[in-house]
């Protein structure tokens, strides 16, 4: 029966025009759903900026939060980029056998969804019961400091995991010859190692500042009164429901905030495109001798030991703190039974779990779908090389547009075509977000398949198909899935977009959001006390964590 | 102008042994080989005496100075990695002058360093290219010539002529010895090309499972093996097995297979009715047509000829059923065709007796 199947699809692959239909499909579904409207509905809705052009506060208003969130998110990246840099230096290329702990403690803050991360960073920093105890007053309160931890926290294991496998595949040898030339281990990795895996650390830098402009739902629950261009929307977008602005503002407001933040992240992102491979660093003569004075003994270890402790005070305990209420919630015992039966408030919390799970596994399995083949396109440069490089620039389009805007976007343009669900908004807004993530990891894997393996295939009389099935899926098997759990995660996080999308749709982190607001005294909910709040956030700390640790251990199955 | 001196050196990777208390000296200004197969530890003793890795326990000097606790930038050393390790966004030029620049030369003092070493490298040409459009040769010697440029004592060669072709590394490696000698370097050179250590090397240390074997120079090394792995791994040799029959002064004898009688010297004093192994190298032998009666001649049948340019390489059935190889110069001998009968006979003293290794012959010369 399969085997029948496998014919049937091998004589079907043998076939050219059919190869280009499925081909040339894939790349319309990525215009046509992907990246297209993300653009083009707040363009449709230009007309509607005329609205803001009359209100000058409005329009300050909505200058000054973007550029806050541009200010955020490159300050954020490059302290990302400092403090990583030692973290993935002491991860891989340290002896002790306590790394791997390290190395899957990293990965942490990660998995949090980032609503429960903003809720549980909020806890720490600045709600008593926490860290702010100790010293008697509020030691960080919500505003642009808090805004600014919360996306170092949540920027800081995306850029140690690039970085870290920049330099488990750069070769060793490099710095070994500058140091036999005479170089301390700080001129050897500022003048060789950092140079060779520059194209690591702008990826990491970009993706850091790509998230910082993007993340919508935490930086709500910390921003208190201060704006960036996420919460500006959202604040849009309540005051609209509130009735303090007419329809005409807040359109105009939005697509005027959408429009400039589009705009702007795609000028800066082609300036580090393309200033980012020209700049060199001088030499730095003289710098040597002040390099090998903090290269050894004392200097090293102060250097590991503030890593260590930023990575620990800054970046894991404020994540996992809202585990404390969680247990509270447990102890109490009324709180989890009510969790458990669904009582209450719990069913909308049990549903919007439902919601999530199901959508980001939708979202996971239409993207390997939709990716794979133009993955393939990307790597193995099947229509020539320049639509190739095309495809893989637009590739990042998605990810650079601030994800509330996307949304936005997403909804002007879908909004002129009845009878589209909400649901199917979700699942394009989340599609466009996670999609060139999928793609990128699985056009690498394939482009370090040696291409010999595959032409040996074909002489040996493999057709396309089963050289796809018995060469290309077992050698990328396992970035499918690391791919497929960057969508997961990417997916069950995702709140700006799911704000802007649908009203009536409530994801988990959408929920949380909700309900530290409530806590807050905006539009309060029945039923919603620091108790409730804390165990939802552990719960929802904690399924994500069973998922990760199952897939992680399929992964790991196949890693050499 | 150093003495590199390693003393009692272990590198123990877990349980595994890389290096087996090791102890040698490599004298001032001397072109010495670490030789060996893949595996037996001759790179992981390089990387100790260039300080990329540390021994587990030890000591290593260069001149009078300890340095197995010293970075590997203050050991006054250069290394030339098999790989070149050419840094990929550097031109040649800069390759060359990052030794200097890094030791905090000016900029002028760093040039005129840089031209030095490349007049030395025989090149001035295409120094504005990255190491990506170099070829092999070239890539080489830039290697060399930035591990020159360092103001490398003592020049450190891991397998460095691996990556060329055959020809260019003919050249190539005439020229590194020449100039190591030229600017009085004591280089230390690994390769597992037993021909490329013979060729260039004062001394070799033959190496085997984390430890050294033997040292000499190449002509000791290839007259007086002291064991059945030199005598295998440096040249070629025939392995006959056998008991020892009778001991005298001047000779022992040796009974082999099918009670085959032959003589040889026993350096060794290995005892009567002990097993032994008789090592007789194919280019010492000659040979002859037919069955004629001689003093410790060896008979057999030639099974199969190869003409290698140079040799002749006869592949020989003895009557007692051991297989026995004779290289013969091609153009000054008659050739002897396959099927032929012939008697073989050698010099005593070019039969080095050895006792029959614990492990087993195939496990002693195994590489």
């Amino acid at each position: 029966m399969l085997s029948k199947l496998w014919n049937t699809l091998n004589t079907l692959s043998a076939k050219k025009p059919l190869k280009y239909t499925l081909y040339l499909s894939a790349i319309i579904i990525f215009f046509a759903i992907i990246l297209i409207p993300p653009i083009i509905g707040i363009l449709i809705k230009a007309g509607s900026l005329q609205a803001v052009f009359g209100q000058p506060e409005l329009m300050n208003a909505a200058l000054g939060a973007i550029s806050n969130s541009f200010i955020i998110g490159l300050v954020v990246a490059a302290l990302d980029l400092i403090a990583g840099l030692p973290l993935a230096w002491i991860i891989s290329r340290g002896k002790s056998r306590w790394l791997s702990v390290l190395d899957t403690f990293a990965d942490i803050p990660f998995v949090v969804p980032t609503a429960a991360l903003g809720y549980s960073l909020l806890l720490f920093w600045s709600s008593s019961g926490g860290l702010s105890d100790l010293f008697g007053s509020t030691l960080v309160s919500p505003g642009w400091l808090l805004v600014m931890l919360l996306h170092f926290t949540f920027s800081y294991p995306v850029v140690v995991r690039v970085i870290v496998g920049a330099m488990l595949d750069y070769k060793m040898e490099y710095e070994r010859a500058s140091r036999t030339l005479g170089a301390p281990p700080l001129t050897a990795a500022r003048t060789v190692t950092f140079p060779i895996i520059k194209p690591s650390l702008i990826a990491a830098f970009s993706l850091a500042f790509a998230r910082s402009l993007s993340e919508t739902g935490a930086t709500f629950i910390v921003a208190g009164a201060f704006q960036n261009g996420p919460v500006f929307l959202q604040n849009l977008s309540n005051a609209f429901k509130n009735g303090s602005l007419t329809q005409a503002q807040y359109e105009g407001a939005t697509v005027f905030a959408s429009l400039i933040l589009i705009v702007v992240s795609l000028t800066i992102f082609a300036i580090i495109r393309v200033l980012g491979q020209r700049i060199k660093l001088p030499f730095g003569h003289g710098l040597p001798i002040f390099e090998k004075k903090l290269s050894y003994a004392k200097a090293a270890w102060s250097r590991n030991s503030i890593t260590l402790f930023v990575f620990l005070v800054i970046v894991l305990i404020p994540s996992l703190f809202v585990a404390l209420p969680a247990f509270q919630a447990v102890a109490t015992g009324t709180t989890f039974v009510e969790a458990f039966t669904g009582s209450g408030i719990w069913a909308s919390y049990w549903q919007s779990l439902l919601l999530s799970y199901g959508l980001a596994a939708i979202v996971t399995v239409l993207g390997i779908i939709l990716g794979i083949p133009i993955a393939i396109l990307i790597a193995r440069k099947t229509f020539g090389k320049l639509p190739s490089a095309i495809i893989d620039t637009l590739i990042n389009v998605p990810i650079i547009v601030p994800s509330i805007a996307l949304g936005l976007s997403l909804r002007f343009f879908w909004q002129g075509i009845p009878g589209i669900p909400d649901f199917a908004l979700l699942v394009f807004a989340h599609l466009a977000i996670t999609y060139p993530y999928f793609v990128r990891s699985m056009s690498a894997a394939m482009e370090r398949i040696n291409i010999d393996m595959e032409e040996a295939a074909k002489t040996l009389g493999a057709k396309p198909f089963t050289l796809f099935r018995t060469i290309v899926l077992p050698l990328t098997k396992y970035s499918i899935l690391s791919g497929a759990i960057i969508v997961f995660t990417r997916s069950v996080s995702e709140t700006g977009a799911t704000l802007a999308v649908t009203s009536t749709l409530q994801t988990a982190p959408v929920l949380v959001v909700n309900w530290v607001n409530s806590l807050r005294g905006i539009s309060p909910i029945a039923g919603v006390n620091a108790l409730t709040v804390g165990l939802a956030c552990g719960l929802l700390i904690l399924f994500s964590f069973i998922i990760l640790l199952v897939l992680r251990l399929l992964t790991r199955k196949g890693k050499v | 102008m150093p003495e590199v001196r390693i003393v009692n050196v272990t590198k123990k990777y877990g349980n595994l042994y890389a290096l087996d208390n090791v102890s040698l000296t490599i004298q001032d200004q001397e072109y010495f080989s670490l030789l060996g197969p893949s595996g037996c530890g001759k790179t992981t003793l390089l990387r100790l005496i260039a300080g990329l890795i540390e021994p587990t326990s030890g000591e290593i000097y260069i001149g009078d100075r300890r340095v197995d606790k010293v970075p590997p930038e203050d050991r006054d050393i250069g290394f030339v990695f098999q790989t070149f390790a050419l840094f990929p966004h550097m031109t040649a030029w800069s390759n060359v002058l990052y030794g200097p620049k890094v030791k905090n030369y000016d900029a002028k003092q760093s040039e005129t360093i840089g031209h030095e070493v490349l007049e030395l490298v025989k090149l001035n040409e295409r120094l504005n290219a990255y190491p990506s459009e170099l070829s092999g040769g070239m890539m080489q010697r830039i290697a060399v010539a930035r591990a020159l440029a360092a103001g490398a004592k003592t020049l450190l060669l891991d397998e460095p002529l691996g990556q060329l072709d055959a020809k260019v590394r003919n050249e190539i490696r005439y020229e590194i010895r020449r100039m190591a000698k030229d600017l009085k370097l004591t280089a230390i050179h690994v390769t597992h090309d037993q021909a490329e250590a013979m060729s260039i090397s004062d001394r070799i240390a033959v190496m085997k499972k984390g430890k050294v074997v033997q040292i000499g120079t190449p002509q000791e090394l290839y007259m007086h093996p002291n064991s059945l792995f030199v005598a295998h791994f440096i040249g070629e040799s025939n392995f006959l097995e056998g008991y020892i029959t009778e001991v005298n002064d001047a000779y022992s004898e040796i009974e082999l297979r099918q009670g085959l009688r032959i003589k040889a010297l026993n350096p060794r004093d290995i005892k009567k009715e002990e097993r032994v192994v008789l090592a007789i190298r194919p280019e010492t032998c000659e040979m002859k047509r037919g069955h004629i009666k001689a003093e410790n001649a060896l008979f057999g049948q030639v099974d199969k000829t190869t003409f290698e340019g140079t040799i002749v390489r006869y592949e020989i059935r003895l009557d007692n059923g051991d297989r026995f190889v004779i290289n013969r110069p091609s153009l000054t001998e008659q050739w002897i065709n396959v099927g032929d009968e012939v008697t073989i006979t050698y010099p005593l003293d070019k039969a080095h007796l050895f006792p029959y290794p614990e492990a087993g012959l195939t496990e002693e010369i195994s590489v």
